[in-house]
């Protein structure tokens, strides 16, 4: 029998499959049983109510899409009144995403959702800062430090910091969340990218640019969970791209020691518990008793730090 | 007024699975007309007896003929028959999605996710119910006139067109026993004052109890006039681009008019069918 289970710090899941922010929800339910996930994630909620970017807020480009949502939000008191409640009765850690425009109102958020029926808050700290013209506090490693201090200070629960792939910091940002008080690193949100109708001359998304993702974004993610399980000693959650069991045990034996699934779960809603099949028969099958036996496997000799944390092409 | 439910309410841990994502095979996939094709799946009477008139599936169009779509397509029901276990669609080629659905033929399989979204609605008190509809609207629409005969209410459709021989789906409303007005830009009839003046005499003679539309910004207002002058309600389908198909992306949201204040739904989970004074022209 294989083992599934994973410890992210000290929440422990029974498999490494959850659904990455964003692409998940209580309306999944629909589809098939939720208790099959090692944990839910909620789609990021600010303090208040937000309403989202203009449409289109999606468009597809070869074999991967660009969205740009603006995080819709009804604000935390719908938040804790109604989501948090649905969730109660699945046995799933539940992990709460949450953003903020201001490092203070992000501590101030990360405080109110410390409350039952939450087992780990993650902070998307790739969202624009307004005190930082605009640039997400994960772009740099100093704006991650002093967003992560403030955030550490208004929770006991377990904190995941979603890092950015759009820093040429990866490392840096990653010891950066690590000494600010992350208890694990999830790597990593979309990439910046853009689109144009060639007939119309318009950009195709409302909001002119938005985050690529789907298998286009895979390789890059990868790199970066390498990356980040090198440089930091904080749990890696690896997201970008995954949509079946091979690309989770890439990803696991690039360092992660758990995946989320995103865009995957839009073109077959049932992927995560089929990943979750597919993984336990290719592990029996290999004879490996515990997904913990993968993690951090890569051979990759006696490389360099300049060469495994390098940010650009060789 | 609210016709219908908006809220995901219903759902609850304790429901059964209420989607199904399967694949179906095809039984045929042929032209109709000089422009639209219909696709025949064959499908278990068990998920056609879930379809509402109004809702859509959501298809994962095939990698096929030099054709690579990658998210679904959504696209509304244009017939279900649990008896025949057949659910059909009618489309439009317009775009790589619909291109990659043009290749399929019989024995080839597509993998669907439905039925999803709210359907039309029609109340126990609403006994002639008129829709409008134009070119693929009418593919949304159609299934309406098999719900009404089913409950056994009058239906008339006034079905328009650019031009009299890609008029659709005039048997099909014909077979259901809907009376049917046809209107084209061909023979200038299809303006909106020509419009109005028919649908104030249907009116007039035989009383309307609610109006059904989608997709065109003229009629939505010219019906949004009609219904507030004469207090007669009324809905309209709505598209929209989609990811998910679920509700949980937030990508195909649009604007709405609700108690004095604009909000965004999702087309693919408070819609698709949504109330017309609420709806808004884009």
């Amino acid at each position: 029998m294989v083992d599934l289970s994973v410890d992210i710090g000290s929440l422990r899941l029974k498999n490494p499959i959850m659904p990455a922010s964003g692409t998940f929800s209580e309306d999944l339910a629909d589809v098939f049983d939720l208790d099959t996930l090692g944990a839910h994630v909620t789609k990021t909620i600010t303090r208040g109510w937000r309403d989202g970017n203009p449409t289109p807020r999606v468009c597809e480009v070869s074999g991967s899409m660009l969205n740009s949502i603006g995080i819709p939000s009804k604000g935390v008191g719908a938040f804790i009144e109604k989501t948090i409640p649905f969730y109660r009765a699945y046995k799933a850690p539940l992990v709460v995403s949450i953003s903020g425009n201001t490092a203070d109102e992000f501590a101030a958020l990360c405080s109110e959702v410390t409350v039952e029926g939450v087992d780990a808050i993650e902070v998307n700290i790739s969202c624009p800062n307004i005190e930082e013209d605009g640039k997400a506090f994960a772009i740099r490693p100093s704006s991650t430090y002093d967003v992560m201090c403030k955030l550490r200070r208004a929770t006991h629960l377990p904190l995941w910091a979603k890092l950015t792939p759009n820093t040429g910091e990866t490392p840096e940002v990653a010891r950066a969340a690590e000494e600010g008080g992350a208890d694990a690193l999830v790597v990593a949100n979309t990439l910046l990218a853009m689109a144009i109708d060639v007939r119309t001359r318009r950009p195709k998304l409302g909001n002119l640019m938005g985050g690529l993702s789907g298998p286009s974004l895979k390789p890059i993610a990868l790199r970066m969970a390498y990356q980040c399980a090198k440089a930091a000693n904080i749990p890696v959650i690896g997201c970008g791209g995954i949509s079946n069991a091979e690309d989770v045990l890439e990803f696991l034996i690039a360092g992660a020691s758990a995946v989320q699934v995103g865009t995957a779960t839009f073109i077959n809603p049932t992927i995560m518990p089929s990943i979750i099949a597919d993984l336990q028969a290719r592990l029996e099958s290999e004879g490996i008793a515990s997904v913990r036996d993968l993690v951090g496997t890569v051979i990759d000799g006696e490389q360099n730090e300049g060469v495994v944390f390098m940010e650009t092409a060789p | 007024m609210a016709l219908h439910a908006t809220t995901a309410a219903a759902i609850s841990p304790a429901n059964a699975p209420a989607v199904f994502e399967r694949d179906l095979e095809v039984l045929s996939n042929e032209p109709v007309n000089g422009e639209y094709m219909r696709l025949v799946l064959r499908a278990p009477a068990a998920l056609l007896q879930q379809c509402r008139a109004g809702q859509f599936f959501h298809l994962l169009c095939p990698v096929v003929g030099g054709e690579r779509p990658y998210l679904r397509r959504p696209m509304s029901i244009y017939g279900f028959y649990p008896e025949r276990e057949e659910l059909h669609f009618l489309y439009k080629v317009t775009g790589e999605g619909t291109r990659a659905l043009f290749h399929l033929g019989p024995d080839d399989r597509l993998n669907v996710l439905g039925p999803l979204g709210q359907g039309f609605s029609i109340e126990d008190d609403w006994n002639h119910l008129v829709l409008v509809a134009r070119g693929v609207g009418l593919a949304t629409l159609a299934p309406l006139a098999l719900e009404a005969k089913r409950l056994g209410r009058k239906l008339t459709a006034i079905c328009s067109a650019r031009s009299p021989d890609v008029l659709m789906s005039i048997d099909y409303f014909r077979d259901l026993g809907a009376d049917i007005v046809t209107v084209t830009d061909a023979e200038n009839t299809a303006g909106v004052d020509n419009l109005e003046r028919i649908i104030e005499e249907l009116i007039a003679d035989k009383g309307v109890d609610a109006f059904y539309t989608c997709g065109s910004n003229r009629l939505l207002r010219l019906l949004q006039n009609l219904g507030e002058r004469h207090d007669i309600p009324g809905e309209i389908a709505l598209e929209q681009q989609m990811a998910c198909g679920l509700g949980m992306c937030h990508c195909c949201v649009r604007p709405f008019r609700k108690d004095g204040r604009q909000v965004n739904l999702r087309v693919c989970r408070e819609g698709p069918v949504f109330d017309m004074q609420e709806a808004m022209p884009w």
